[in-house]
């Protein structure tokens, strides 16, 4: 197994400032936006995002939620591996609420599919837009593109991006690893 | 972690403490779904569950189909009261018949004790028990530590005892084992004709005097009579029995700690507790109910995961 860095602490950093901008230049105050943060891992890179926008950005009153995908996957039954479900918390009203999903990286789109599914148990909202800080393209099972992207790359299958962070692994720090 | 150790659900017997942990971790997620504004989720859309009650029963036949329904599962219900069974068929051809329109999970209530076990080692699908005869009620006794859990925080170094029908109960016997599994203290209490010979032999101690038990108890799990299950008499008459193993709000309060009320239901009011014990904030008879849809999901979801396409 090898692996190699594709982004560094300061290029994370970087990123996450220009993501914050970008959401602010569409969201101006965030009166009807919330965040939703993917579980397991989009939840750290959603943290982070909000707090950007509170601390730096000076924007209050940032609501953002955790979703859990567990039930909503389409894969249940057929894969080998058994996932455990996560804490879905969203203690908002989605409906008529422009959403941004937040997830780590976007691999097949089935993920943030079974998203879309499970959003609407809170609502129905305006929109749903979907921020990533990877962006793995020609790798898409379903029509799904970011809105906001930190890094496209072309990893192979065989390939795998791992998004290490501060408050979980001790580093800032995105890899490819080869498996 | 994240999967049974076994393929039914026959008995708390037969699973582990951490398959158990498994079910309450999974149950804290489905109750979280079942507050949504939309309860529903898609994981067994392509699963069909067959709901066999041989015997009767509402609560448990309610959360049962209410549970499958949350997790999009097809469900199909049985009943023996208006089936063929009172024509003479035998459960294995009953069960078959209904497996051969494609049936993946099966949960059954018996009047018979282990018609659980025994139709698990004839057929292929899996099996909840929902109760049979006087042996064991899987489901009821994970609601009933699960709401301990939530109540109190922890099932493990609590002091739990059993009051009533212990001899007739299916409810006790599943309790006793998962109480055990999970590390409380248990005692039984009630009528000694009431008592099942070498209950000690489970690991639980045999106290027939209900203020010392109620003293010494963070829980009591008050059982009903069953008198639907008793050919002769075993207590003189239910006002005797409701003066000594009855419990109402004045000797509650005569307590030095407050203790939290359960109850499987249907409770008979005035009987093993009075109306103020049942509707107190010691009472958590509701939150079981509730608490019994998610846990019900949690087994259900864990069972079918098993199931390979």
């Amino acid at each position: 197994m090898s692996q190699k860095v594709l982004l560094n602490a300061t290029e994370v950093h970087i990123i996450l400032n220009r993501l914050a901008c970008q959401l602010i230049e569409n969201h101006e105050d965030f009166t009807d936006t919330v965040l939703i943060g993917i579980q397991p891992r989009g939840v750290f890179l959603a943290e982070r995002i909000k707090k950007l926008l509170t601390d730096t950005y000076k924007i209050e009153n940032v609501e953002l939620g955790y979703l859990d995908i567990t039930f909503f996957r389409d894969d249940f039954r057929r894969s080998e591996k058994i996932l455990a479900a996560n804490k879905t918390q969203i203690d908002f009203v989605v409906e008529n609420k422009k959403v941004v999903f937040i997830d780590d990286v976007l691999y097949t789109g089935r993920s943030i599919n079974a998203a879309l599914t499970a959003v609407q148990s809170f609502g129905r909202p305006k929109e749903v837009e979907l921020l990533c800080l990877i962006d793995r393209r020609f790798s898409r099972h379903l029509p799904i593109q970011p809105d906001y992207r930190g890094r496209q790359v072309d990893a192979i299958n065989e390939e795998k991006v791992k998004v290490s962070w501060v408050e979980n692994e001790g580093e800032d720090t995105v890899y490819v690893i080869n498996k | 972690m994240s999967e049974l150790s076994v393929k039914h659900l026959l008995g708390i017997k037969y699973i582990t403490k951490e398959d158990i942990e498994l079910i309450f971790q999974t149950a804290d997620n489905f109750k979280e779904v079942i507050n949504r504004p939309i309860k529903k989720v898609p994981s067994l859309r392509d699963i069909t569950i067959a709901n066999l009650f041989f015997e009767n029963s509402t609560r448990t036949k309610l959360s049962f189909e209410l549970a499958e329904k949350r997790l999009s599962a097809d469900v199909i219900n049985f009943s023996a009261a208006a089936s063929s069974v009172k024509k003479g068929e035998t459960l294995i051809d009953t069960v078959n018949n209904i497996l051969s329109m494609k049936v993946d999970m099966v949960v059954m209530r018996h009047p018979n004790p282990g018609a659980g076990v025994f139709l698990s080692k004839h057929i292929d699908a899996s099996i909840v028990n929902a109760g049979d005869g006087a042996h064991e009620h899987p489901t009821q006794a994970l609601l009933d530590s699960y709401s301990i859990r939530e109540r109190l925080g922890d099932v493990g170094g609590k002091n739990v005892v059993i009051v009533g029908d212990i001899l007739h109960s299916r409810v006790a016997l599943s309790n006793i084992y998962a109480l055990k599994l999970q590390g409380a203290n248990v005692k039984v209490c009630g009528p000694k004709t009431l008592m099942p010979k070498y209950i000690e032999s489970l690991g639980v101690e045999v106290e027939l005097d209900l203020r010392k038990a109620l003293e010494w108890c963070d829980v009591a799990n008050m059982l009903r009579v069953q008198n639907e299950r008793m050919d002769i008499s075993y207590f003189p008459s239910t006002r005797e029995y409701t003066q000594q193993y009855g419990v109402d709000k004045a000797l509650l309060n005569s307590l030095d700690k407050e203790i939290v009320i359960m109850h499987p239901g249907p409770i008979n009011r005035g009987v093993e507790i009075t109306s103020d014990v049942a509707d107190s904030d010691q009472a958590i008879i509701l939150n079981q109910v509730e608490n019994g849809v998610a846990v019900r999901m949690a087994v259900l979801y864990l069972l079918a995961s098993k199931i390979k396409q």
